[in-house]
């Protein structure tokens, strides 16, 4: 015998109200009957506790500065220019002994303004030298917005909290990345 | 209707003081804490979240804080606008609100005015509210304003039936039109001889009941009907054009507006403010009577902000069809089934 159906609108009303008990007791035991909706809760409050966002969360970008060949792919893909980069040549010694010296770009200037900035990714997508990555890092607000341009040195800061990239799926040919440490 | 307020013998302008000043709080509390533990808390918890935290201990003081905001607001007024209606609209929209609650009984004296057909001028108030709805969508100069505010008359005045329809039921049983008559007649009242608990209506007019909430729910222009205010199609309504001090006004009567419906079905349907076991005329029900009153308002106002924070918003013809099709003739056969069995028994 099918189990008799039950119309939606009871359903729906059934569900909100378990909601609310969800979150009003979410305790076991002896406590059940205390209302604590902070536990109960999925909402973070804060300022008051800090939230853990998920490995790879857009929060901002981080800059591998050694890995940056001044190529400007980035700035120049940027969609709201956001990017200002500056660098120079200059002669590195040579790899053998005996060999010519090397023509490298070195870099003079990395700054993101983040007020502009959309967190669209494009730049850490097209970057070919693994010099850009994205960081869950979040707190970064400024009480002027001219303090969120932020330059090279706080970029590279950030590198220590991009997380490792996840394991691709099994049985997956693609090169596995490295974030450089 | 006696001289006496408060078992008193005061003056006219004491107790028309009285009255302004009672009525005030009456309105002011109920759509405070309405506010406070329904639209903020239990609305917040039904969505696995906290609500305002911040301002007092559980956000207890968010409302001051709201309120204080829409104060600061700037007052903006169509260049178009008629100026002295569009002023107006929300004084009626309120004033209807605060009349409604002038017939409420709070206990065996304590009511603002005992008359003999109070359910009626009730049910009489509770519809100017619609011209001052009418009058803030026209005045406003504003499409979205207009058509929010035919919607809400054509809503307000369809289910203003089933409303009626569903009170007349009680009316019958309990044989007077007077709250404090009906009131008396649900405590003295007895189930098949068993008189312990008196005979709240809600038993016997279950059907009446519903769609006497259900009604109510309209009648507020809460959700799922919200057409009136629908901000998907036509912005917020009525109150698109209102900003600061008058949108607080509008937001005020739509929660003391539920308050006040809140406490005529506890009244109707609860056996408002009197106790199972406690005389009627006990003079403990004056101080006890006004709680016990807010304690079944509070039942039904969760029973509303439950329907109005799990349904999503109905289409404008099925609106209308519901009323006319569905609760009327639902009310209709109540009203007879309730004539058929008041005189077989």
């Amino acid at each position: 015998m099918p189990k008799p159906k039950i119309p939606g609108l009871f359903t729906g009303m059934r569900i909100t109200f378990g909601e609310l008990i969800k979150t009003l007791f979410p305790r076991r035991g002896i406590l059940t009957l205390i209302p604590a909706p902070s536990k109960g809760a999925v909402t973070v409050q804060y300022p008051h506790e800090s939230e853990s966002p998920a490995p790879r969360a857009r929060g901002v970008i981080a800059l591998k500065e050694e890995n940056c060949t001044v190529c400007m792919l980035c700035s120049r893909s940027c969609p709201d220019w956001c990017i200002y980069i500056e660098g120079h040549k200059t002669k590195a010694p040579p790899r053998r002994p005996g060999g010519k010296e090397r023509t490298v770009s070195a870099l003079d200037r990395f700054d993101i303004d983040y007020a502009l900035c959309m967190y669209c990714g494009i730049c850490v997508e097209v970057c070919p030298f693994d010099a850009l990555f994205w960081s869950p890092e979040y707190e970064y607000s400024e009480p002027r917005l001219a303090d969120l341009l932020h330059d090279m040195d706080r970029l590279a800061e950030w590198m220590e909290t991009v997380p490792d990239f996840e394991p691709y799926e099994a049985g997956s040919n693609a090169k596995v990345r490295k974030v450089p440490r | 209707m006696d001289g006496l307020l408060f078992g008193l013998e005061l003056s006219y302008w004491q107790a028309s003081l009285l009255r302004v000043l009672g009525v005030l709080v009456a309105v002011i509390l109920p759509a405070g804490g309405f506010v406070y533990v329904f639209l903020f808390k239990m609305m917040s918890f039904m969505q696995s979240r906290l609500g305002p935290m911040e301002a007092g201990p559980y956000g207890s003081i968010q409302l001051l804080a709201e309120v204080g905001k829409f104060l600061q607001k700037e007052d903006i007024v169509p260049e178009r606008a008629d100026r002295r209606l569009f002023f107006l609209a929300p004084y009626i929209v309120l004033a209807s609100t605060f009349l409604l609650l002038v017939v409420m009984p709070f206990g065996p004296d304590a009511y603002f005015a005992n008359l003999d057909t109070g359910i009626f001028l009730a049910l009489g108030l509770s519809s100017v509210s619609v011209i001052g709805v009418l009058i803030a969508g026209w005045a406003s100069a504003n499409k979205y304003s207009l058509i929010g505010g035919l919607r809400a008359a054509g809503q307000l005045i369809a289910y203003e039936l089933p409303l009626v329809l569903a009170v007349v039921g009680v009316v019958i049983q309990a044989g007077t039109l007077n709250l404090q008559g009906i009131v008396a007649a649900q405590h003295q009242g007895e189930i098949f001889g068993f008189a312990g608990i008196g005979n709240p209506f809600v038993l016997t007019q279950l059907v009446g009941f519903f769609v006497f909430l259900i009604a109510t729910q309209a009648e507020l222009t809460q959700p799922p009907f919200d057409m009136p205010v629908a901000e998907s199609e036509i912005v917020t309504g009525y109150i698109t054009e209102y900003s600061g001090l008058r949108f607080l006004l509008f937001f005020i009567g739509e929660f003391a507006t539920a308050g006040a419906f809140a406490a005529i079905a506890a009244t109707l349907f609860l056996g408002g403010w009197a106790v199972p076991f406690v005389e009627l005329d006990d003079n403990v029900m004056n101080v006890a009577g006004p709680l016990v009153l807010f304690g079944k308002m509070m039942l039904v106002g969760f029973l509303i902000f439950w329907v109005r924070f799990t349904f999503p918003r109905f289409r404008e013809d099925q609106l209308q069809a519901f009323a006319w099709k569905y609760l009327i003739p639902i009310s209709l056969v109540n009203i007879l089934a309730t004539m058929v069995l008041k005189v077989a028994f």
